[in-house]
């Protein structure tokens, strides 16, 4: 489990109102920060790849791309372990309703693997009611 | 307006389009769905599509990458074509065999093998 260890967390908070431009700030200052406290290339390819596909949930999927909707977004990055928030303005999401990708019968089908990335390479991943609030946990390992 | 910039290069080995991506990072939207079209077209227009997909060199790639990638391979197989993946670096095949694409896909290490194995 991320704590705050030994230096006090940095913390990002963004409102994100433009997907390309505002996805990409976010990864760049979720790098610079990880990077600053020494994380390798594996944890960074790990958070870019779930950042990114929360990110872009998010305004897809929850704010369906509608113009002037914003997303939230939290991050708590700390020594051993970074905690991340994606908040939107959607309905919720249930991501029971998702069919197993990787099931034989739908190994063709060209969507629903993004949360299963984030389960992944994350140590938690959650919905939090009513839905529209992903929170996800990076554990680092040494 | 001028066209947009391609994000594939293509060469011809032997009757094989052989495919490289233009971007290390296949990640951005706009550049996965100009991939997705480039590499239909292709298929779309080759009279037994036979492809080969080199990865070397990518860093990073998302879902929608692979979204593109399951469509190419279904468009090749309903025109009774070939695709093989190659090259592809440690880190983008852990996300294939997350996915258990490493079924659907035919993997090798080099772009020669990919090319021995095509029939």
């Amino acid at each position: 489990m991320a704590t705050a260890g030994a230096h006090p967390p940095s913390q990002i908070r963004v409102t994100l109102h433009e997907m390309r431009v505002d996805v990409e700030r976010v990864q760049r200052e979720v790098e610079g920060a990880i990077r600053a406290r020494g994380y390798d290339d594996d944890a960074a390819f790990a958070i870019r790849l779930c950042l990114e596909e929360a990110l872009v949930n998010a305004f897809r999927h929850g704010n369906r791309l509608e113009p002037g909707l914003t997303v939230e977004f939290r991050a708590d990055i700390m020594d051993d372990g970074c905690i991340f928030e994606v908040q939107d303005q959607g309905e919720g999401f249930d991501p029971a309703g998702v069919p197993d990708p990787t099931a034989d019968e739908n190994l063709e089908i060209p969507s629903g693997r993004g949360i299963m990335l984030m389960r992944a390479y994350m140590s938690e991943v959650a919905y939090l009611d009513p839905g529209n609030r992903l929170r996800m946990v990076f554990t680092r390992k040494r | 307006m001028s066209a947009a910039k391609s994000q594939i290069r293509v060469r011809d080995e032997g009757g094989v389009h052989c495919v490289e991506f233009v971007e290390r990072s296949i990640i951005d939207e706009a550049v996965i769905r100009q991939i997705g079209e480039e590499l239909l077209k292709l298929v779309d227009t080759a009279a037994t599509p036979t492809l080969v997909i080199d990865f070397t060199g990518v860093q990073h790639l998302s879902s929608a990458a692979l979204g593109v990638l399951i469509n190419v391979h279904n468009r090749v197989k309903s025109r009774s074509g070939q695709l093989r993946l190659c090259g592809i670096p440690k880190g983008i095949f852990e996300v294939f065999r997350i996915t258990k694409l490493d079924r659907l896909f035919q993997t090798s290490d080099t772009v020669a093998q990919a090319l021995e194995s095509i029939g």
